[in-house]
């Protein structure tokens, strides 16, 4: 059977992936950023999962304004590096792994979960990103992908605790999968941040590191923050962390903490990561 | 599921918090147009098409007179006041070659360089940002 075996959350800055382009993930800036996911690559070459569900938003890449699905499940077998106005990112093309998302999409439908099904579509920093910062530079991305798209964007957003909920389902789905798969779910996206208005530059420090205390206990609270919270503390775009919370609520009440890291800042924005197993 | 909730006044806390303007429904609705042609900037003929000629590119899209002047200006606190969303607006920056942050710096009152000291210092509080009636 497959199993959901870790859980990783991480922002997803698009400069990090310039970062990471450019070769610059050694110099002063981001040195700091990048040591904080050293450990991470380690552990991922020794895991070598077969499936990563990846849950991230499309920031205007693959979505314009005119379709805004709450929850979509990529179904499709790759996914190219979108064009996000300078060029697609030099990375692998994304492998999707079909066969798992269409048992998982038509599992969450059975669960009451209403999921948008996408067969075609480019794949933007929110999903590339965390794929470097887990892989580094590879001629082929080690593990295939789910792409799971969360509407982050437009209001109202899923609720924390309905993302926890979906976390939940994804699971069940997973571990009726006949097929021996070792699948990690990633939560990517904040910490901190607002890119907008004359608030623009806000960062919580003391309210992301909370945030992640909450996501390391044995209970689920952190499921019920509501909206206003990340609003008000984390900046508007901080609100990306409901993300993180698909990620928790798959793995179960207790899970234990292998690897956490935070730097402030990179651009406009906080860098948190964190890696957890189901304990 | 947690409950019903009062979408009245779910929507209304969101204007009280300084500085923001939430990308709610209404300005979706609003900025719709302005957001798809930001939107269209992605591609690199349009890119062409837009640098020949500005007011021209805009005039193919149905945008108010105020949404135009906010983009020739780029005026990006007027265009989210108009609707826009920053996701979409950056299409209009990245085509004029600049880069977030230093986007995100003309919506404050902060240059780019103060902007960017201010980041690399830990970035703006939350203390006092957080509530205009509460004022905390
Ligand atoms: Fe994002």
């Amino acid at each position: 059977m497959a199993r959901i075996t870790a859980g990783v959350g991480s922002s997803h800055v698009p400069l990090l992936g310039v970062a990471v382009d450019q070769g610059k993930t050694g110099d002063d800036y981001f040195g700091p950023i990048f040591v904080g996911y050293e450990w991470t690559k380690k552990w991922e070459a020794e895991q070598k999962p077969d499936v990563i569900v990846l849950v991230y938003n499309d920031h205007a890449s693959a979505f314009d304004a005119n379709i805004i699905p709450t929850f979509a499940i990529g179904c499709g077998e790759r996914y190219k590096p979108a064009d996000e106005g300078w060029g697609p990112r030099p990375v692998p093309d994304v492998e999707g792994a079909p066969d798992l998302a269409w048992h998982i999409a038509q599992s969450l439908i059975l669960d009451e979960f209403d999921m948008t099904i996408i067969n075609e579509m480019d794949v933007d920093h929110g999903l590339t990103v965390p794929l470097s910062m887990m892989f580094g530079t590879p001629d082929a991305w080690p593990a295939r992908v789910i792409p799971l798209a969360v509407n982050v964007v437009t209001y109202p957003v899923p609720s924390g605790n309905r993302c926890w909920a979906l976390g939940e389902a994804i699971a069940r789905a997973v571990e009726s999968f006949p097929e021996d798969l070792n699948v990690q779910i990633w939560g990517t996206g904040g910490m901190s941040h607002q890119l907008q208005g004359p608030r623009a530059g806000l960062l919580n420090r003391e309210w992301d590191n909370r945030f992640m205390d909450l996501l390391e206990q044995d209970n689920d609270a952190v499921r019920h923050i509501p909206h206003i919270e990340y609003l008000r503390e984390t900046g508007s775009e901080g609100i990306e962390m409901v993300m993180w919370l698909i990620m928790r609520g798959a793995l179960g009440s207790r899970v234990k903490t292998l690897h956490r890291h935070y730097h402030i800042p990179c651009s406009n924005t906080a860098i948190g990561h964190l890696v957890l197993e189901p304990a | 599921m947690t409950g019903p909730v009062d979408i009245h006044a779910y929507l209304a806390e969101f204007e009280d918090i300084p500085g923001t303007r939430v990308y709610t429904a209404a300005r979706a609705r609003k900025g719709y147009h302005l957001n798809q042609f930001a939107m269209s900037l992605m591609k690199t003929e349009n890119r062409e098409r837009w640098k020949a000629g500005e007011r021209a590119y805009l005039d193919q899209w149905p945008l108010t007179e105020d949404q135009k002047a906010a983009v020739l200006a780029r005026d990006y606190n007027r265009m989210l006041d108009l609707g826009g969303n920053i996701y979409f607006l950056s299409k209009i920056f990245s085509t004029d070659g600049i880069p977030f942050a230093e986007a995100c710096s003309t919506m404050t009152d902060m240059t780019f360089p103060e902007y960017r000291q201010m980041m690399l210092d830990g970035g703006r509080s939350p203390e006092g940002n957080r509530s205009i009636k509460g004022g905390y």
